[in-house]
């Protein structure tokens, strides 16, 4: 893995990426030990774990995988004390296009997951823990399994963990190239040994149905690191450094056309857009403008570079007041990105220029949704299909007039009518390209 | 390609398993008390990572040791994309297709890594049977995204990422598998 071990930018706050990103910092057990690891799980221990889920609600931490839900939130369906087994599952799966943040944690930092998880496991009284690691970062299941052995070796996992009377096993599960893994429903069938077809829900929300049908919490690696340091700053502290509701920082990859692409962990909500690409990433390349921009993951809605959005805020005497802001001066949260029209999803900015073809770039991600199709669904398993034959003969220059039509149409009809988001996932790359850039489309149509 | 293999000659893997696979194949169901299924894509992976593809024999082996049927183990071989049912090179390369590496030439290092091998471009780019050269040494195929994005295009040449790969390194790195 090439290093990246650049000095933060200034813009930056390292927390989850710190020890990642530390010249000299070695993954094992002993390292992380000498820079204070596992403390927080020895005071987690001592807390009760009603007070742990409510410093990870005060936090305002999001999960870090792309839907953005509340963690705290998320735990806070689990009944504690329903005589249950519970589990809990990281998902390490990580697939979205243009997401790229796990393997750094996952080679250089394994253990700060590993105590993010067993404050969880305390906290919701689970005794057995899966990383779903995808299998094309072999190294990195290499290295968090020894992890989890030094762990174990040290009494921090096992039985009894540092004479709390709390037993935790953990283990890593590699999955087999499947995207539609990361879809927690999705990921959980695939770690019960079979074809991951999503499950619907209701009634199967993994915190009520879940693993063997029992009561489980899957989290993002990103999400778990960020509960080991909401024990390390303080709740008020994490939650400070970011946005109502969007706290602690959060790690935006980005990738394109930049000069200097990379993963940045930064404060929510503490850049805007264009300076996460202008001043973050150095700006485009020489002599190139910004064309789009893609903010949370191939699946979230593109951005047009001469758009403006309207977004309400707060005034100083406390009023709403709608203001006209452009695209570099949206802030990068979860709900100025919502406010958007997008998301931020699991923070994958990918960068476009002037001299890309948007018509070319909707083909690449609709060949990706049609690869990637479970099949589960007749809408999804057609659809995206039929959206990616199009798009690929508009491509060569055999599309006829009424494609774009056709095209929304299809994507139009498989959005919301599917057991799981990838449905969403799929159709929104092409209702937003269409709506965003309709000239591209028209003219490879003619 | 979501077909059952085609017989061969030779013996079968089930006949083959060495004590060690073996071993392996035991620790690994002791990480599911709860229920020894789960540990289908592990075996899975432990017989692939031995024989380099999964046979017939194979689906019914695992099937076996966990207590299932054989199309609970032959359906998992044919969704994930990952598992084969017939041998790749002994050299596998699988190139980052999706958007940033695409972005950044992974197709011109497809196809500059297919003419290093001697395969030719135009073999189908996808599937669970990817073009292997004549010499039975290298395999290339595409795959969707790799999680690298920020150091694209990058590619996994069997069990090492690759990054910032150029058309013209492809030679070099094929050199260094040899």
């Amino acid at each position: 893995m090439k290093s990246l071990l650049l000095p933060p930018h200034p813009k930056e706050r390292r927390i989850v990426f710190k020890n990642a990103w530390t010249q000299g910092y070695t993954p094992d057990i002993d390292c992380y030990v000498r820079n204070g690891g596992y403390a927080e799980l020895k005071r987690a221990l001592g807390m009760k774990p009603e007070e742990i889920i409510d410093e990870v609600k005060k936090a305002n931490l999001r999960g870090r995988g792309g839907a953005g839900f509340p963690c705290g939130v998320k735990w806070g369906f689990i009944k504690r004390d329903d005589g249950k087994p519970h589990y809990i599952t990281c998902n390490a799966d990580e697939s979205e296009p243009g997401t790229f943040k796990d393997r750094y944690i996952l080679h250089n930092d394994p253990h700060q997951l590993i105590e993010g998880m067993a404050i969880a496991a305390f906290a919701l009284n689970v005794n057995l823990a899966y990383i779903y690691i995808r299998c094309e970062f072999p190294k990195a299941a290499g290295i968090v399994t020894k992890a989890i052995e030094e762990a174990r070796a040290k009494g921090f996992l096992g039985k009894n963990i540092m004479g709390s009377g709390f037993d935790i096993d953990m283990y890593v599960h590699q999955g087999a190239g499947a995207y539609i893994c990361g879809e927690e429903t999705s990921l959980i069938e695939s770690l019960e040994g079979k074809r991951p077809y999503p499950r619907i829900k209701p009634p199967y929300f993994p915190a009520v149905l879940g693993l063997y049908m029992s009561p489980t919490i899957v989290n993002n690696v990103e999400t778990f690191c960020h509960v080991k340091q909401i024990f390390k700053i303080g709740s008020d502290e994490y939650a400070k450094m970011g946005t109502a509701g969007d706290g602690g920082t959060r790690v935006m990859c980005v990738s394109g056309d930049v000069m200097r692409p990379g993963p940045y962990e930064i404060p929510a909500g503490g850049v805007t857009l264009g300076e996460l690409i202008n001043d973050v990433c150095g700006g485009m390349k020489p002599g190139r403008k910004l064309k789009a921009i893609i903010p949370g993951g191939s699946s979230s809605k593109i951005l047009r570079a001469d758009e403006t959005f309207k977004i309400k805020e707060k005034g100083p005497n406390g009023e709403m007041i709608e203001k006209e802001v452009p695209l570099l001066d949206l802030v990068m949260d979860a709900a100025s990105l919502a406010a958007a029209g997008t998301m931020i999803g699991s923070g994958g900015v990918i960068v476009m220029d002037d001299s890309r073809n948007m018509l070319w770039a909707l083909n690449n991600l609709n060949t990706f949704y049609a690869h990637e199709s479970c099949g589960q669904c007749t809408p999804c398993r057609e659809g995206v299909l039929w959206i990616d034959k199009m798009t690929t003969r508009m491509v060569n220059g055999e599309g006829i007039a009424q494609d774009p039509a056709t095209l929304k149409n299809v994507a139009d009809n498989i959005a919301g009518r599917t057991v799981c988001a990838f449905g969403e996932a799929a159709s929104w790359p092409v209702q937003s390209f269409l709506e965003k850039f309709p000239e591209e489309f028209q003219v490879a149509s003619n | 390609m979501h077909t059952h293999a085609a017989p061969s000659n030779g013996p079968k893997q089930a006949e083959l398993i060495p004590a060690d696979l073996l071993s392996k194949i035991d620790e690994a169901v002791t990480h599911y008390p709860v229920s020894k299924r789960s540990a289908s894509l592990p075996l899975l992976h432990l017989w692939q990572n031995h024989f380099g593809f999964v046979d017939d024999s194979g689906v019914d082996w695992i099937a076996n040791r966990l207590d299932l049927q054989p199309i609970n183990i032959l359906e998992l071989v044919t969704f994930y994309p990952w598992f084969r049912q017939q041998a790749a090179g002994k050299v596998c390369i699988r190139v980052c297709r999706t958007l940033s590496c695409a972005l950044a030439g992974s197709y011109e290092v497809r196809d500059a890594f297919c003419n290093a091998a001697g395969i030719d471009p135009k073999a189908p780019t996808h599937g669970h049977t990817p073009p292997v050269s004549a010499d039975g040494k290298f395999s290339v195929e595409f795959v969707e995204c790799l999680a690298s994005c920020g150091s694209a295009p990058v590619a996994l040449v069997n069990d090492d990422l690759l990054e910032d790969i150029t058309p013209e390194g492809t030679a070099v790195i094929l050199s260094q598998y040899n």
